[in-house]
C-alpha cells in the first residue's frame, strides 16, 4: 500500500515550500524518522521527515522547485507497486493538512445527502465539487461573475469583502451590503488628482463644492460627468498599481543652487530652453544606469532589470494624464531631452500622441514644481518599479559655516514597489540623483 | 370560452386545419377505426372519410416515409405516433429525410409535415415507454420541435405547425391528455419560437417545458410563500429556442434553474445553461442549476418512478442552491 509524503505546513504563514535538497532518490529505502529533504519556507530551511517506512517509488517535485501546502512530494511503497493512479498532478495538488480536511468534511457530507435526495444528475454535482476545490487554491478570491462586475463598477476591492456564498464566494448581496472603506477607486481618483492636477479635475471639484449663498441653497446642481475612456483606464491602472504593488516612499531635499546657475549659463548658449525638469530627467537617467534595481519591473516569478533606460514624463491634459516616454534617456543630451519633452507636451495637449509614444517606459517622473507644490507622493506607473515626484524649488534659510544664508532647495519623493526595491536601494538611488543635481557637472562624466 | 381537454384541442386543431386545407390529412396506427390510442383523433374518420384519416400498419419506418413522400409532393401530412417511443423505429425518415431534404435540395423541396404523439413518461409504463425526446429532436437542424404545456398553447401551436412548411416534431406530454383549460372558441394561432413569461419574479428564473412546467409552477407557488419570487418561463418551442426571453430574465434575476424531462447529458437543460453562461456571464450570481430526470432509464416500480421524475421539492432544492439559501 503506497503512502504519500506531502508538503507540510512548517510555519504559520507558510503557503508553499521549496525543496532545497533531496536526501533521497527513487529506489531508496527510507525508515520512519529519516530526513528525506530540506524544505525552504518563507522563514527558514527545515527538515522534512518521513513518518512511514517504504521504498521511494516516485519523487514528484524537483530540487529547487516550489510546491503548495499539501502537494504530493514523494510516493513511498513496495518495489514494483503500481502507483499510476497516485501520481496525478504533483505540485498543483490541493492542500490537505489536517485542519482543512476537517473543515471539508461537513460540506462533503452535505453534498452526498443532496445527491440522495435530489434527482438532479450526479455527474453535474461531481463537476461542481471539482470546480469548487480547484478554485480554493492560491488565495484566489471567489466571487460570482455578477459580484466581480459590480465590484469593479463600484471600485470595491473584492479581497476585502467577506463572501456569504459557498466556500466564501462573494455574491451580489455581499457587494450590496459592503460597508467597508469608501470605494477605493474614488479615493484613488482623489490621489491621482492630488498627484497630477488637471483642468478637468479642477472642473469636477468646482462642480462638487457648492458656493456659499445667502439663502443657504446650492448655487449649482450636482453634476454627474460621464467617465471618459481615458479616465477609466487611469482609474483602473492606478488602482491596480496602488492595490497590488506595495508602495513605500522616501523623500530627499536637494540643494539646487548650482543647478540653477548651470541652467542659466546653459540657456545662454542653447537654442532650446532647458528646464529644471530636463535636468531632473537627465540626472535620473544617469542614476538609473547606476542603480538597475530602480529601472526594473515585477514579473511575478522574476524581477526584470530593464536593459534600456526609458523615462516617462507625466503630462496633464484635459481628460486626464498621459505618460509619453523618452527612449534611451540615458544616451540623450539635455538639448534632446528638452526638445522631445516639449514635443510630447504639445502633442499630448493636441491629442496627437500614439500608443507607441507611451508604451515601454521603465521609470516615470511627475513634476508639480510649476504649481508651487512643495512635495507629494505619486502612484507607480506599472510596470515600472518606481516613480519620482518632483516638487518646487523653494527659497529657504540654510546654515552654511555657522551662518544662516538664503538657499534654494527642491524636495523629491520616490515611490517604490517594495516587491522589487528595498529601502536602502531606493535611498542609494536618491542620493545619486541628489549628488548629480547638486553638482551638475558630474552628469557629464 | 369552453373548458377543453388537451386531447380535445389537439383534435380540434387537426379538424380545423383539415377543414381549411384539403391537402391536410392524418395517418397513424389506429387513428381511424379505433379513434386514436389516446382519442386525439376521435370522430375524424366519420367527418373526413378514409382518404384523409388513414389507419397504417405497425410500421413506423414505412408510414413516416410515406408521410415524407406525400409532403414532398405537396400534401400536408400529420403523422401520429402511438407514442414517440415507437418513432425511434422510423428515425431514419425523421432525421435523415424529413430534417434534411429541404437543405439538400437547396430549398427546392419543402417538407410541410407534422409528426405528433405522446412524449415522455406516464405512470409505470417502464423504461421503453417513458422517454422524453425533446432534447433528441432539438439536436437536429431542420426539425422544428414543439413541447407545449397546456391546451391553450397546444392548440395555437399545432395549428401553426400544420401551416409551417418545415417538418415539425409536436410532442404531447402523455400525462397531460386529460388536462382541462379554457380555450377560445374563435380561431387563434401562436407563433413558433416564442417563449412566455408565465409569472414575473425578481429572485430566480425558472425555465420549464412540457408537463414539468406544472411541477415548476407548484414549486414557484411554494417558494413565494417563503418570500422567494420566481420568474417562470415556458419556452413552448424547444427548437428554435427563445433564448432572448430567458437571457433578459436572467439579467434581471441573476440566477437560473432549468427544469426539463430529458436526460441531463447534452440535453435541453445543458444547452440553456451553456447559452446563459455565454450570453449573461457577468449577470450570474450563482452557477446555473438544472433539474432533470437522472441519467438512468425509467424504473417500473411506482416508488422508484416517483423518485425518478422531478418533483416540486427537487425544483425548490435547486432554487435554494442558486439563491444560496441552503
Amino acid at each position: 500500500m503506497a503512502t504519500i509524503i506531502d508538503m507540510p505546513k512548517l510555519s504559520d504563514t507558510m503557503e508553499e515550500g521549496t525543496i532545497a535538497k533531496w536526501n533521497i532518490k527513487e529506489g531508496d529505502k527510507v525508515e520512519a524518522g529519516d530526513i528525506v529533504a530540506e524544505v525552504e519556507t518563507d522563514k527558514a530551511t527545515m527538515d522534512l521527515e518521513a513518518f512511514d517506512p517504504g521504498t521511494v517509488l516516485k519523487i514528484l517535485v524537483e530540487e529547487g522547485d516550489s510546491a503548495p501546502l499539501g502537494a504530493k512530494l514523494v510516493i513511498l511503497g513496495e518495489e514494483g507497486e503500481d502507483i499510476s493512479d497516485l501520481e496525478g498532478d504533483g505540485a498543483s495538488a490541493k492542500e490537505s493538512d489536517g485542519d482543512k480536511k476537517e473543515e471539508k468534511k461537513p460540506s462533503e457530507d452535505k453534498d452526498e445527502s443532496e445527491e440522495e435526495e435530489s434527482s438532479e444528475d450526479t455527474s453535474e454535482e461531481a463537476d461542481e465539487k471539482g470546480a469548487d476545490q480547484k478554485s480554493d487554491d492560491g488565495g484566489r478570491v471567489k466571487a460570482s461573475p455578477l459580484a466581480k462586475k459590480m465590484a469593479e463598477e463600484k471600485g470595491i476591492d473584492l479581497s476585502k469583502v467577506e463572501g456569504s456564498g459557498p466556500q466564501g464566494r462573494v455574491i451580489k448581496a455581499d457587494i450590496e451590503n459592503y460597508k467597508g472603506e469608501a470605494a477605493p477607486a474614488a479615493a484613488e481618483k482623489k490621489d491621482a488628482a492630488d498627484a497630477k492636477p488637471e483642468k478637468s479635475d479642477a472642473k469636477e471639484e468646482k462642480a462638487e463644492a457648492p458656493k456659499p449663498s445667502v439663502s443657504g441653497t446650492s448655487m449649482r446642481e450636482d453634476e454627474d460627468l460621464k467617465v471618459s475612456q481615458m479616465r477609466k483606464t487611469i482609474a483602473k491602472r492606478l488602482a491596480e498599481s496602488k492595490f497590488t504593488s506595495p508602495h513605500f516612499y522616501e523623500t530627499i531635499d536637494i540643494d539646487m543652487k548650482k543647478a540653477m546657475a548651470v541652467r542659466a549659463s546653459l540657456n545662454e548658449i542653447s537654442d532650446v530652453k532647458i528646464s529644471f525638469n530636463d535636468l531632473v530627467v537627465k540626472a535620473c537617467a544617469v542614476a538609473l544606469r547606476r542603480h538597475p534595481w530602480l529601472n526594473a519591473s515585477w514579473k511575478g516569478d522574476v524581477v526584470r532589470l530593464n536593459g534600456d533606460v526609458n523615462i516617462a514624463i507625466a503630462v496633464a491634459v484635459d481628460e486626464g494624464l498621459l505618460t509619453p516616454v523618452i527612449r534611451h534617456t540615458d544616451q540623450k543630451g539635455l538639448r534632446d531631452i528638452s526638445i522631445e519633452t516639449k514635443d510630447f507636451a504639445a502633442r499630448a495637449r493636441d491629442k496627437k500622441l500614439q500608443p507607441q509614444d507611451w508604451e515601454g517606459s521603465t521609470f516615470t517622473i511627475s513634476n508639480l514644481g510649476m504649481f508651487g507644490i512643495e512635495e507629494f507622493t505619486a502612484i507607480i506607473n506599472p510596470p515600472n518599479a518606481a516613480i519620482l515626484a518632483v516638487g518646487a524649488i523653494r527659497d529657504v534659510p540654510v546654515v552654511e559655516d555657522g551662518q544662516v544664508v538664503p538657499g534654494k532647495r527642491m524636495k523629491v519623493t520616490l515611490s517604490s514597489d517594495h516587491r522589487v526595491v528595498d529601502g536602502a536601494k531606493a535611498a542609494e538611488f536618491l542620493n545619486t540623483v541628489r549628488k548629480l543635481l547638486e553638482d551638475p557637472a558630474s552628469m557629464l562624466l | 370560452m369552453a373548458q377543453k381537454q388537451f386531447r380535445e384541442v389537439i383534435r380540434d386543431a387537426i379538424a380545423e386545419e383539415m377543414e381549411r386545407d384539403e391537402n391536410v390529412f392524418i395517418m397513424g396506427e389506429e387513428v381511424a377505426e379505433y379513434n386514436g390510442a389516446y382519442k386525439a383523433t376521435q370522430g375524424l374518420l366519420d367527418r373526413f372519410g378514409e382518404k384523409r384519416v388513414i389507419d397504417t400498419p405497425i410500421s413506423e419506418l414505412g408510414f413516416s416515409g410515406l408521410g415524407v413522400g406525400a409532403a414532398m409532393n405537396g400534401l400536408r401530412p400529420i403523422v401520429e405516433f402511438m407514442t414517440f417511443n415507437f418513432a425511434v423505429v422510423g428515425m431514419d425518415q425523421l432525421i435523415n429525410n424529413a430534417a434534411k431534404i429541404r437543405h439538400m435540395s437547396g430549398g427546392q423541396v419543402k417538407i410541410p409535415i407534422v409528426f405528433r404523439g405522446p412524449n415522455g413518461s406516464a405512470g409505470q409504463l417502464a423504461a421503453t415507454h417513458s422517454v422524453a425526446y425533446e432534447s433528441l429532436y432539438g439536436h437536429f437542424p431542420g426539425l422544428i420541435t414543439i413541447h407545449p404545456s397546456d391546451p391553450y398553447d397546444a392548440k395555437g401551436l399545432l395549428k401553426a405547425a400544420i401551416r409551417d412548411d418545415n417538418p415539425v416534431i409536436f410532442l404531447e406530454s402523455e400525462q397531460m391528455y386529460g388536462m382541462k383549460q379554457e380555450v377560445p372558441d374563435e380561431e387563434y394561432l401562436l407563433p413558433i419560437g416564442k417563449a412566455e413569461v408565465k409569472r414575473e419574479g425578481s429572485d430566480v428564473t425558472i425555465v420549464a417545458d412540457g408537463k414539468l412546467y406544472h411541477v415548476a409552477k407548484q414549486a414557484a407557488e411554494e417558494l413565494s410563500k417563503d418570500g422567494v419570487e420566481v420568474e417562470l418561463i415556458n419556452p413552448r418551442t424547444i427548437k428554435p429556442f427563445d433564448m432572448e426571453t430567458v437571457i433578459k430574465s436572467v439579467k434581471k434575476t441573476n440566477r437560473c434553474v432549468v427544469v426539463n424531462e430529458s436526460h441531463p447529458f447534452a440535453g435541453v437543460a445543458a444547452e440553456v445553461g451553456f447559452q446563459i453562461q455565454r450570453e449573461a456571464f457577468d449577470y450570474l450570481d450563482a452557477p446555473v442549476q438544472r433539474v432533470t430526470i437522472p441519467d438512468v432509464p425509467a424504473p417500473f416500480s411506482k416508488k422508484l418512478f416517483d423518485a425518478w421524475l422531478p418533483s416540486p421539492k427537487n425544483v425548490i432544492d435547486a432554487v435554494n442552491t442558486v439563491t444560496y439559501r441552503n
